[in-house]
């Protein structure tokens, strides 16, 4: 891994405050990353913690007010409107609520072949590529006439996955793209991530609150607290070996699907609060 | 994953058009139909009335009805009343055309861009804010030298005027759409400013300014006539004001020429605002309300076997919703579950599988429209099903408390923490209120909120999403109630915090010895606090046991499948990262290019 696909150097954001005068409040504080090429970085932290700004920024959507952004060996910090534009080719997104990232008006067909269109497809060859993209994300070809409310929220899901598929890019932001889903479908959206990576070797950027999605997906995790990277390193190593006091705690307050284990679980955290502040109790 | 009410599956009876919506609505059928007959007897004048609309006949002044030609008689100055009323219909046809459509193009172009471009914004609004301060039908008259007296300058003017209550109501509904997720998805699909705006906000901004286009025309055509009856305007263009004015200065000699006029005003100007409010109940969705099914509601209490000791015995429940089509659509169907004094019982399922719904029938709290088909809900013994609103009332929150999955929308944000906290104690205990103060306070401490009395001031915006939490929590145990039910108490919180509201559940349970009866589908927090646990799925418990039990040896294949499913601590993706090999790179992009 010569030069890394993203490299986000330093990022600091900060939004302009509430009310007159009011100083801009900084979300992060610099934050260094690198996403490789086909490789899943997990991006985990608490609400509030940033880690939907770091996709948002990388995405075009919010503006950086410090450090940068290289893609493959380009800056594209701060892109002008048309360059960004051309950029959707190799930088997509996944979000996390299907309801809502999917347009209501439009039939499946049409949202999966608008961004083939804008990128200069003609009208027949972006309905063909449509067909192919549902076949790889499991969903029925006739899908493509349907509306997506006629659809559940996995199958949604698996609509927007194939939307940002569509123009073949190199990264794709996943911005808790599970955490709106039931415990099966779940898993069954993860898995189809996973098969698409290899398959394709696209590189993502996981970025979600739950340690155990990201722990099944990832090949590194970094761990976001209050827009500060505090850790970052192999999946595995992370999880249960965690150096940092917050991603412990964070290891820690994940419940467990097993009653024994969880009571041992519960057990160390409580010790380890009361450790942290005996002075509480 | 509160949604699971029966709407929310997929059904393709719903993708019925607007169109088809419309033609069943009998407002919008005979309001429309009434329009359409009117505009077509107007484009049809030349052919229905035998002399034009300014021809006069000396022999025909004043003429009565059924004068041969005249079918409604002649006017003061001998015209034929009749025509003059089918070209004035063309009069308002027009006027209403011209000034709908100025006051949307301009209207809907500027609301667009001032919704969607923050920098924009000021200028646009400031630009309306004026043309609203203008005195609009003053205007018109002063500028009459001006528009040579032509209605349809005066109209295009007057569309100006109408034009920031329509901008108003794009840039509302611009601004509230711009932020949706599918709008920053097409933003990274490459789209550019104007394709989004054509594809995908315009969409949204559709219905209302449909429906206030039906009020716009009706305006248009009221203020052309209004004009005309003051007599601005020439007096050769047919009008119904005109003809109403004349009508009056008649009134004595001939009475009925007044009523013709204002006859047909009067019905297109309500027809219009009448298919206004039809397109709104069609478009907005006012979902009529179902007919009277409530009094099923009362379905009497199914045989009870034995008189058990447990808390609550819930049997057989059953819920239904009523389809548009009239049949009831079960969703939880035929639920059996006993809950011990002191116990925790977790109600587990996905979304969809009537978890909520029958913890709402538990509270007491279901949508109007379910309808109780059968079964039984006994709480120590008392059958709660039947119970009227006023004895339910008396139970919830004495004896049944309540956490719900949003702590926030849950919190009234006008009001503090604290006078909603012991308003709900008052209402429960009708202590006093110096009393109900000092026990708030209290439970706030005990629920773990450091600084009580700051949080007792503040208002809901003003704490986090745990302390909202808290805070419930203290509301709900203020009069210890012997069950406590919590739909997915921790869903909407961090894992940290989750966990931290999970050790104050069990404290409080073990302290005040209520049963909690928890829904949610994480089995992670069913681990850490159930002692019990139902699986549920399609509206029917499938499988009941202790947590070990459920656990280690389910019975059930869905209960199998749904621990499955569960992402367990040791997978840890192992496989390295697949690195686009440059081969394919290469054939990836050849395919790009074909």
């Amino acid at each position: 891994m010569a030069t890394p696909l993203l490299e986000v150097k330093d990022l600091r954001l900060a939004y302009p405050g509430q009310g007159f005068r009011a100083r801009p409040v900084e979300i992060l504080h610099g934050v260094s990353l690198t996403v490789g090429e086909g490789e899943t970085l997990g991006l985990v932290g608490e609400s509030g913690s940033g880690k939907t700004t770091i996709g948002r920024a990388l995405l075009g959507l919010a503006e950086p007010s410090g450090g940068s952004v290289v893609f493959a060996g380009r800056d594209i910090t701060c892109l002008p409107s048309k360059e960004r534009r051309a950029l959707a080719r190799d930088i997509q997104v996944v979000f996390q609520d299907p309801y809502t990232s999917l347009n209501p008006s439009l039939t499946i067909g049409d949202i999966l072949s608008e961004p083939l269109i804008v990128q200069g497809a003609t009208a027949k060859d972006a309905r063909g590529k449509v067909g192919e993209l549902l076949d790889r994300v499991g969903l029925p070809a006739d899908a493509a006439e349907r509306l997506p409310r006629e659809f559940s929220g996995g199958q949604r899901q698996r609509v927007a996955i194939a939307r940002a598929l569509a123009p073949e890019p190199r990264l794709i932001v996943c911005d808790e793209p599970v955490s709106a889903l039931d415990l099966s479908t779940q898993a069954r959206v993860l898995d189809l991530l996973i098969d698409i990576q290899r398959r394709t070797g696209v590189a993502y950027l996981f970025i979600s609150h739950d340690l155990a999605v990201v722990r099944h997906i990832s090949h590194r995790v970094a761990v976001l607290y209050r827009g500060d990277l505090v850790e970052t390193g192999p999946a595995r190593k992370i999880t249960a070996t965690p150096e940092h006091p917050y991603t412990r705690r964070l290891v820690l307050a994940s419940p467990v699907a097993d009653p024994v284990e969880q009571e041992r679980r519960r057990a160390e955290r409580r010790r380890l609060a009361a450790e942290a502040a005996p002075d509480v109790a | 994953m509160t949604a699971e009410t029966p709407t929310g599956r997929p059904d393709p009876r719903r993708r019925r058009s607007t169109a088809h919506k419309l033609l069943r609505d009998p407002q919008a059928v005979v309001t429309a139909g009434l329009l359409l007959f009117i505009v077509a007897m107007g484009l049809l004048a030349p052919l229905l009335a035998s002399h034009g609309p300014n021809e006069s006949s000396l022999d025909h002044i004043d003429a009565g009805i059924g004068t041969p030609d005249y079918p409604l008689g002649g006017d003061h100055s001998g015209r034929d009343i009749w025509a003059r009323l089918l070209h004035s219909i063309n009069t308002s046809v027009v006027s209403a055309l011209i000034g709908a459509s100025i006051a949307l193009i301009v209207g809907v172009a500027a609301g667009l861009v001032g919704g969607y471009y923050d920098r924009a914004r000021s200028a646009t609004e400031w630009t309306f804010s004026l043309v609203m301060t203008f005195p609009g039908l003053l205007l018109l008259i002063v500028l009459m030298p001006l528009t040579g007296g032509d209605f349809r300058i005066t109209m295009a003017i007057f569309g100006v005027l109408l034009s920031p209550g329509i901008y108003r109501i794009v840039r509302n509904q611009v601004v509230g759409v711009k932020n949706e997720l599918f709008v920053d998805a097409a933003r990274v699909s490459g789209l550019t400013d104007r394709r989004i705006l054509a594809r995908h906000v315009l969409f949204a901004v559709r219905g209302p300014v449909i429906i206030a286009t039906a009020f716009l025309c009706g305006s248009s055509i009221g203020v052309q006539a209004g004009l005309a009856f003051l007599g601005v305007g020439p007096a050769t263009v047919p009008s119904f004001g005109s003809m109403a004015a004349e009508g009056f200065q008649n009134l004595y000699i001939a009475p009925l020429q007044v009523v013709w006029p204002s006859l047909v005003l009067g019905t297109m100007t309500a027809s219009l605002v009448l298919l206004g409010n039809a397109l709104r109940d069609t478009l907005e969705g006012a979902t009529r309300r179902p007919s009277k099914v409530a009094a099923l509601k009362a379905a009497k209490a199914s045989a009870v076997d034995d008189a058990s000791s447990a808390l609550l015995v819930v049997q057989d429940l059953a819920i239904a919703y009523p389809t548009p089509s009239g049949e009831l659509n079960e969703v939880v169907s035929g639920v059996d579950l006993r809950l011990e004094a002191g116990e925790t019982l977790g109600l587990v399922g996905e979304s969809g599988s009537g978890k909520t719904q029958t913890a709402f029938a538990v509270l007491g709290v279901l949508p109007p429209e379910a309808v109780i088909t059968r079964g039984s809900i006994r709480l120590d013994g008392r059958e709660l099903l039947g119970l009227k609103e006023s004895e339910l009332r008396g139970l919830r929150g004495r004896t049944i408390a309540y956490i719900p999955q949003e702590p926030m929308s849950n919190l009234d944000p006008s009001a503090t923490v604290g006078s909603q906290l012991v308003e709900g104690l008052r209402a429960a205990s009708g202590v006093s209120r110096q009393e109900a103060r000092e026990r708030v306070l209290a439970l706030l401490a005990r629920v773990g909120i450091p600084d009580p009395e700051h949080t007792f001031g503040s208002y809901p915006h003003q704490i986090s999403g745990g302390m909202a939490q808290r805070v419930l929590i203290a509301g709900a145990v203020a009069c210890r109630p012997v069950l406590l039910i919590a739909d997915e108490p921790t869903t909407a919180l961090d894992v940290t915090v989750q966990a931290e509201i999970l050790d104050l559940l069990r404290d409080l349970q073990e302290e005040m010895g209520m049963a909690v009866l928890l829904v949610t589908h994480n089995f992670g927090v069913v681990a850490d606090i159930c002692d019990r646990i139902a699986v549920m799925r399609d509206g029917r418990v499938v499988e009941t046991g202790t947590s070990l039990e459920i656990f280690r040896e389910a019975r059930h294949p869905y209960t199998r499948m749904l621990l499955d499913s569960v992402l367990d601590e040791e997978t840890v993706r192992t496989d390295p990262p697949a690195a686009a090999s440059p081969m394919a790179a290469v054939a990836e992009s050849a395919g790009k290019e074909k």
